[in-house]
């Protein structure tokens, strides 16, 4: 049976642009926002405290949070990699922060140069201080099918770096398929693990669409329990390490198919779909929504 | 209770991309690269692959040398070349031309009927009854289609009790197996279930097989709803051949090569080798000089591996 209500966290504004070509300038990233916040989406990732050296297109991190128009009921966290980013959050406006883990040592090391341990070390500065100011956390296992550089990811090891991040204080724990190699056989596997350490409510999903078993896998997972889906408006973000190829699922294909199984949002699909044009109006691109591009008469 | 254990061990993957996927692309496809296309896609390990339609080609102008592709296609050992013949003519045609296996498309859908064959979904039944007949006379396997199983594109919603009343007839004047089509790609898990459990109280699962359109992203999600049921045979077509003529701009066909690579990760057998099917999507994507609608393809020519 699948669960009555799915939360769809929308993180188009901070995955979806960081992964995307073109800088997009700051009063662009604010409507975005504005323009999500109106289509009934419960949870929008802003923006990433950062360094721009690092995320150029991040760099308007304080100018974006204190710039977009909060909606009552609507979170916006907003990514904090270490004590240093989270404070600047905070003095920005930020009510909620992520972390990002990974179940590779080697992407790790690729990614932030520390090893796993060392990144939790990290974040336990953050949880420390969050913790203070009663700021929620919410925790992403980066890799957890697959990695670009390790290849095959145990389910144990997902589960093992799940725990800690949970036990550490994170009220949700986002497992994502970085690379987009899944597919419902592995997804099984690996929530299986994953749920004997993790309670199932605070599980979410965060599927690529890379080799187009985004959807499929995200059935798998609202079959086991799952009810939180990340998803990116027009699929937004190609894939870093498959150069051309999508990256994060479509939030419209989500919906749409979440409507089909029944399942309440709150979402307001043309609201989405329109959000979507404008955005890729502005990035001069074309969607990688299909029911964007099945619905658009153009 | 494992919704993925019950999932068939093997599933026979019938490749449309000749047929119903370049009749769906705008630009006409010489003769000689439709038949090296289906000869690369004979050595893939495929069990089916649809040639060719017997149609007048004043309605299909890409398929006018279907005699000529079935005459000059290499005949595989093990691999079945059915071609659609949507009436006795073309059925005659068809077994002319050295067809061993053919199809009749019905539809679920009275407007849908009346827009694509210009009759009544009665009036094609009498049609294939006609064809099904001189099969069985020469012991020629039939292989039925119902089109929009899962709504249409003039009457929207379409009620799965229709969808087994048609399936019903085709099974029972004949048709060994019945393809049950997503036409303009609408469907979701959720009414996949529900059209599955009313057909399958009228045809034995072992005769059904999903045509899944991904229009809006759901094909595989539907797919893998139809195979959590037990049907284990899944229509695609090669680099997703094929856009919708329903929805501009829009694509049609599922990617064969996404299929088998779902199949693959659960353990399914299928007997087709994932790399020369990207080889012959590349070959035919080439041809057309358009980019694959395969991700896997996409994900996989970029990234230098496979």
């Amino acid at each position: 049976a699948f669960p009555k209500r799915v939360k769809v966290v929308e993180v188009g504004p901070r995955d979806g642009l960081q992964n995307e070509k073109n800088v997009v300038p700051t009063p662009v990233k604010i409507n975005l926002i504005n323009m999500l916040s109106e289509t009934g989406l419960q949870v929008i990732e802003a923006t990433s405290f950062v360094s721009p050296k690092w995320v150029p297109q991040m760099a308007d991190h304080t100018e974006v949070m204190q710039g977009i128009n909060k909606l009552p009921g609507v979170s916006y966290p907003v990514l904090t990699p270490n004590l240093k980013g989270f404070q600047a959050a905070v003095a920005a406006g930020a009510k909620e922060v992520s972390i990002f883990g990974a179940a590779s040592e080697l992407f790790t090391k690729k990614n932030i140069n520390c090893s796993i341990e060392e990144s939790l070390e990290r974040f336990d500065e953050v949880m420390t201080a969050a913790r203070a100011a009663s700021i929620p956390v919410r925790g992403y296992v980066s890799c957890v099918l697959g990695c670009p550089y390790e290849g095959k990811i145990s389910a144990a090891k997902v589960a093992e770096v799940s725990k800690k991040m949970y036990s550490m204080g994170c009220y949700e724990i986002s497992l994502g398929d970085t690379i987009g190699i899944g597919t419902p056989g592995s997804m099984k596997e690996m929530l299986t693990a994953v749920m004997k350490e993790v309670p199932v409510g605070a599980l979410a999903v965060h599927c690529h669409d890379t080799y187009g078993q985004a959807l499929a896998n995200i059935l798998v997972a609202l079959q086991m329990g799952v009810s939180v889906v990340d998803a990116s408006v027009a699929g937004l973000g190609g894939c870093p390490y498959a150069q051309g190829a999508s990256g994060n699922v479509a939030t419209e294909d989500l919906v749409y198919m979440l409507n089909g199984l029944g399942i309440h949002t709150g979402v307001d699909l043309q609201k989405l779909m329109d959000t979507g044009t404008f955005i890729c109006n502005a990035l001069n691109r074309r969607t990688n929504s299909k029911v964007s591009q099945a619905s658009c008469r153009l | 209770e494992s919704q993925a254990s019950g999932l068939p061990e093997y599933i026979k993957i019938v490749e449309v991309g000749p047929r119903d996927g370049l009749q769906n692309e705008k630009v006409i496809v010489p003769t000689d690269i439709k038949i090296e296309l289906i000869n690369r896609l004979s050595k893939t390990g495929l069990p089916a692959i649809e040639v060719t339609s017997f149609v007048s080609s004043k309605w299909v102008p890409q398929m006018a040398d279907h005699k000529e592709v079935m005459r000059g296609i290499e005949r595989h050992p093990g691999v079945q070349y059915p071609v659609l013949t949507p009436n006795l003519q073309g059925f005659h045609s068809a077994i002319a031309a050295g067809a061993t296996e053919v199809s009749v498309f019905g539809a679920a859908s009275e407007s849908f009927s009346k827009m694509n064959i210009n009759c009544s979904i009665e009036e094609s039944i009498e049609k294939f009854e006609e064809v099904a007949k001189s099969a069985r006379n020469m012991n020629i396997p039939v292989r039925g289609y119902v089109s929009c199983a899962l709504g249409c594109p003039y009457e929207g919603n379409i009620i799965p009790a229709k969808v087994a009343e048609v399936s019903k007839r085709l099974y029972s004047m004949g048709c060994y197996e019945i393809s049950l089509g997503d036409t303009i790609g609408v469907g979701t898990p959720g009414s996949m279930k529900r059209m599955l459990e009313a057909v399958m109280k009228e045809i034995p699962l072992s005769a059904l097989a999903v045509h899944c359109h991904d229009t809006y992203g759901q094909a595989l999600a539907n797919i893998l709803t139809a195979i959590q049921m037990g049907v284990a045979v899944v229509d695609s077509s090669v680099a997703g051949l094929g856009g919708c003529p329903y929805a501009k701009g829009a694509t049609g066909n599922v990617a064969t090569e996404d299929v088998i690579y779902m199949l693959n990760g659960l353990g399914i057998n299928t007997g087709v080798n994932l790399c020369a099917v990207m080889e012959a999507g590349n070959f035919i994507c080439a041809a057309l000089n358009k980019k694959t609608n395969s991700k896997v393809a996409q994900a996989s020519f970029n990234n230098g591996t496979i």
